[in-house]
């Protein structure tokens, strides 16, 4: 690279940077305020492109068209921010904490097929900026007029940030609230109307971003989940909360994909490296090195511990044995009476099951949230079809031998989780499993890079669909079972005592770390399994079983269930996988549909499915005696 | 009122109804299709389109082997594992007679794959990907879509007649990009051994930084660049290197640009000049095709895009591979889909028994504009059977059983 591609890259990366941190920026603060994992965040910034792009139409390709339409469309997204907060979130604040999660979630299924709906399925590419369309010269190259006013933007919007939540009793209010919402209510502040507030700045940032890229990027329907995964990266890499933290992050993470771009492929002791490749995952590599290196963030300090907003959490009550025995029975009588797809079916929905159970036992009593649980999945999966297929091992020795080769991976990156806490060791976790399954998207030769790996299926005596269901049976149940066993031994009260008081946990001489760590290898083997008994109930497996969406989906099914119960990730599994194969059978928007029932069963039942049912129940006996 | 005697004449009147209700109006044969829907909308929007006019045109005629056709279409999420699921589900519930559809590389070969284990009959309608037929090839799978080999190679005598020596390299960064590539440079290298490829960029899809891309070759100084961006990725690559004088002077070749899908988004800034492959609708005089637009143009109202060619030819193909096995028993039917020859919009195609890949073409031009929109000029279209490689080749890649 020479000296001036070296500026003009570092100019791209600035401009990237800007709207990344006007997103990442709404997001902190509506997560330092209202400690809510706002998955729909990236929903409104891609309503902002969309708002934008047909406000232009109608207000006309003029300046003054072109910024009110800008303008507008970010207030407008503000607005659909207040809705989802007024008629949503606001029900649910006293829930399991990331219950919200699974509102927001829904609102995400939700947005993107109204926008399907309305703005069709087509790429809407909209008008330059006028009056900025050309490009200008520098040191010889050009770049376009509108990333220049981009770079300045950012820092713009940081000081006006900054301006208000120093400078005015607002900013006081959302500071004081980010610190300890508790005490504020205690004060008098009405917490409802804060909330609604840092909902609306929060959604306006999101949407204003999204708007401003409008003459650099066409509206489309994957901007939601392309956005969301790096301002999370972002927040938590500036360290939550810090509005200047995420700007630095941004312009980090920003310049560095540029930069990977300029350097291209570069050849080093006769191996080629393609730093193009690379964009990928650098920004997941950046987190994982920071947060490694400085578990709060750049500028992030250590949170305030938060006093829950719901009950604390109930004591776990055992499964009778009784209510299992029966359970076992009619799952295994299934498949005498019902037609073959529901025991495929079923099949899924068991190594989702142990997937679901496995992400409960460290996310619920070991009080570890992972928002990478797929890494255990899918290396478990690929573990199982790469040891069949490329060492040549018997079906049943491969798949016996992943769980194996996922606690490996769980061993590596459980060392370093458990050294954080909270959403930095949930944002460690995705990062672990993007890097892994970067690897994998990559590495054609071995793991058959995007394509996935073919023809691995089971051995001749399991080829029967129905035996094979047994086996799935067997090994997941067998799991499952394991998992809650360990969760009543000494070894899992010594979690829970973990969870609930670090501090006297370690007092009464728990080596916390040691076994939360042990926690982690114990999951990860186990998801690992589910993975590889899945991979080869379907013949193939490909790089989509270590995606965020895998995680996301694991998340959905424990929260769906009740993260505070036993049996809920189960209960999950089983509802998420069934609903989702009948709306989709059923209907074209079957996303909408799918997310108006979640958001049903979310404001219905706060505590999961499981959990809500069993406080109906206990009501029920109370009123009877 | 209801009495018992009521209750039992009607259920034996609904018996009677279901055992021979059906014998007496044949029931239709159903064909099993699962595509991407929500993660490519704007490709399978328009193949649902191509779809259902099949469907109407065929039964219409009468149907086949006397009987109607019914496609039951599945969304797979674009994802292998839920694809096997609702394969299995239309093959077991919906009693469907084999499988026809999918669009990413991932999924099309895990279909594939399955189709060998479950010994269906499975037609890829739009996978570019060359695996399905060759490296991971398999008896059961046929795919009709001209592949990114040769897509790739449709544009390659125009690359040569250029002799460009410097070539920069954009792509998405998974199969099909990998494969459009490694396609492109092998090819050339083959015509034109003193080239030279000069910055090769791979973004992840959907992720461009277009400036970011479009500076890093810029700084390579090519004389030409090969892209296979499409849909968002191109339209922000397209910008960005106008805007940055990217494209002076520098001859750009770019995959699937010319489909609608892709280039009508662009508007007036479509790029001219550039060499693409594509489909011009409007331009098109075959009798096959004009019969096509105008029955799609009078059903729907709206002009086609490539998906509506493909969704249209996909249940043709099926159609067409009934009628020549006289029965829906699967070795009857890929010994029949073996050198199947049918009328697509685009002419004769054969799926060729050597390596099930059909022979369909594609259209070669370059973009311009007019009216504001971008249009293919001075196109040609490229017969498919001309732009795969030699047999002994195909022999070599695709495994024997």
């Amino acid at each position: 690279m020479t000296f001036s591609s070296i500026i003009i890259q570092l100019l791209n990366g600035l401009a990237a940077a800007s709207s990344l941190f006007l997103v990442s920026a709404g997001l902190s603060l509506i997560f330092g305020v209202t400690r809510i994992v706002n998955f729909a965040h990236g929903s409104l910034y891609m309503l902002g492109l969309y708002g934008a792009y047909s406000l232009i139409e109608a207000l006309g390709r003029t300046p003054i068209g072109f910024w009110s339409a800008v303008i507008l469309a970010a207030l407008a997204v503000g607005l659909v921010g207040i809705v989802i907060e007024v008629l949503i979130l606001r029900r649910i604040y006293r829930a399991p904490e990331l219950f919200q999660l699974l509102a927001t979630f829904a609102v995400v299924l939700v947005i993107k097929d109204i926008a399907l709906f309305t703005w069709g399925a087509e790429d809407l590419v909209g008008p330059r900026a006028p009056g900025l369309s050309m490009a200008v010269e520098i040191l010889g190259k050009c770049i376009p007029a509108y990333d220049l006013l981009l770079i300045a933007i950012g820092p713009v919007v940081l000081g006006a940030v900054w301006l208000l939540l120093t400078r005015t009793r607002w900013g006081a209010l959302v500071r004081a609230a980010t610190q300890d919402r508790e005490m504020v209510g205690a004060l008098g502040v009405d917490q409802a109307k804060l909330f609604t507030s840092v909902f609306f700045v929060g959604s306006v940032l999101a949407g204003l971003g999204g708007a401003l890229q409008i003459p650099r990027e066409p509206a489309n329907l994957e901007l939601d989940l392309a956005i969301i995964a790096d301002a999370f990266v972002i927040t938590v890499v500036g360290g939550l909360g810090s509005i200047t933290g995420a700007f630095l992050a941004a312009v980090i993470i920003g310049v560095a994909k540029a930069f990977c771009i300029g350097i291209g492929t570069v050849t080093w002791f006769g191996f080629e490296i393609s730093f193009s490749k690379l964009t990928l995952v650098v920004e997941f590599l950046i987190m994982a090195i920071v947060l490694v290196a400085r578990p709060y963030g750049l500028l992030g300090k250590p949170q305030a511990v938060q006093r829950i907003a719901a009950d604390p959490v109930p004591p776990l009550t055992a499964p009778s044995w009784k209510v299992a025995l029966v359970w076992v029975v009619l799952l295994l009588g299934v498949p005498l009476v019902a037609d073959r797809y529901i025991t495929i079916m079923l099949t899924d929905i068991v190594c989702f099951a142990l997937f679901a159970v496995s992400l409960h036992f460290i996310m619920g009593p070991a009080g570890m949230v992972s928002f990478g649980h797929a890494a255990y999945f899918g290396l478990g999966a690929y573990a199982g079809g790469l040891l069949f297929k490329r060492a040549g091992l018997p079906m049943e020795a491969a798949l016996l031998l992943a769980p194996l080769c996922a606690g490996a991976f769980a061993v590596v990156y459980g060392w370093f989780c458990v050294r954080l806490s909270g959403v930095y060791l949930a944002m460690l976790t995705l990062a672990f499993a993007q890097i892994s399954w970067s690897i994998v998207f990559q590495w054609d030769s071995f793991t058959g890079g995007s394509n996935g790996v073919f023809g691995i299926w089971p051995s001749a005596w399991l080829a029967d669909k129905t035996t094979y269901y047994y086996l799935a049976l067997a090994c997941c149940g067998t799991g499952i079972a394991l998992l809650w066993r360990v969760l009543f031994s000494p070894f899992g009260a010594a979690l829970r005592a973990g969870r609930d008081s670090p501090l006297r946990a370690e007092a009464i001489g728990i080596d916390l770390r040691g076994f939360q760590w042990a926690a982690f290898v114990l999951v990860g083997a186990l998801a690992g399994l589910a993975g590889s008994v899945y991979a080869f109930s379907k013949g193939s497996i490909s790089p989509s079983t270590i995606s965020i969406g895998q995680s996301t989906d694991g998340l959905i099914m424990v929260l769906l269930g009740g993260v505070e119960t036993l049996t809920g990730p189960v209960v999950g599994a089983a509802v998420y996988t069934w609903v989702r194969d009948a709306v989709a059978r059923h209907t074209e928007f079957w996303r909408a549909v799918m997310g108006c029932i979640i958001l049903l069963i979310v404001l219905l039942f706060p505590q999961g499915l499981v959990g809500g049912l069993k406080a109906l129940f206990l009501r029920w006996k109370e009123q009877r005696a | 009122m209801l009495t018992r005697n009521n209750l039992l004449a009607g259920t034996a009147a609904l018996v009677a109804l279901a055992l021979f209700g059906p014998a007496g109006a044949q029931t239709p044969i159903k064909i099993g299709e699962l595509n991407s829907y929500k993660v490519f909308p704007a490709f399978l929007e328009p193949y649902k389109k191509g779809i259902e006019l099949a469907v109407e045109e065929v039964n219409a005629a009468g149907g086949v082997l006397g009987r109607k056709i019914e496609v039951i279409s599945r969304d797979d999420n674009g994802n292998p594992g839920d694809a096997v699921r609702v394969a299995e589900e239309l093959l077991s519930r919906e009693q469907v007679s084999f499988l026809i559809g999918t669009f990413p590389s991932n999924v099309g070969l895990a279909v594939a794959d399955f189709a060998k284990q479950r010994k269906v009959l499975f037609i890829a309608a739009e996978p570019l990907t060359d695996k399905i037929v060759w490296d991971s090839g398999n008896a059961y799978t046929f795919r009709l879509r001209t592949s990114t080999y040769m897509q790739t190679a449709m544009l390659i005598p125009d690359a040569v007649k250029l002799k460009k020596k410097r070539w920069a390299i954009v792509y998405p960064n998974y199969e099909y990009g990998q494969s459009a590539t490694a396609a492109f440079k092998k090819l050339l290298k083959e015509k034109q051994p003193d080239v030279e490829f000069v910055a090769e960029q791979a973004p992840p899809l959907g992720k461009i930084d277009a400036g970011a891309v479009a500076q890093a070759l810029a700084d390579a100084k090519p004389d030409a660049i090969f892209s296979s961006l499409f849909g968002a990725d191109l339209a922000k690559f397209v910008r960005e290197g106008q805007t940055r004088g990217l494209f002076k002077g520098v001859e750009v070749f770019n995959l699937l640009a010319g489909e609608p899908e892709y280039l009508d988004p662009l508007k007036e800034e479509a790029p001219e000049g550039w060499y693409v492959t594509g489909y011009p609708w409007s331009e098109i005089k075959t009798p096959e095709h004009t019969k096509f637009l105008t029955a799609y143009q009078a059903k729907f109202k709206d002009y086609p895009r490539l998906g509506s060619v493909v969704g249209y030819s996909t249940v043709m193909s099926a159609v067409e591979a009934i009628k020549k096995a006289g029965s829906l028993d699967q070795d009857k039917l890929i010994a029949a889909a073996s050198g199947l020859k049918l009328m697509t919009p685009f002419g004769m195609v054969e799926y060729r028994p050597i390596d099930h890949q059909s022979t369909m073409g594609a259209y070669v031009g370059r973009i311009a504009v007019k009216d504001g929109k971008g249009y293919m000029k001075g196109w040609r279209f490229v017969d498919g059977k001309d732009a795969l490689p030699s047999d002994a080749e195909v022999l070599k890649m695709r495994p024997k059983n």
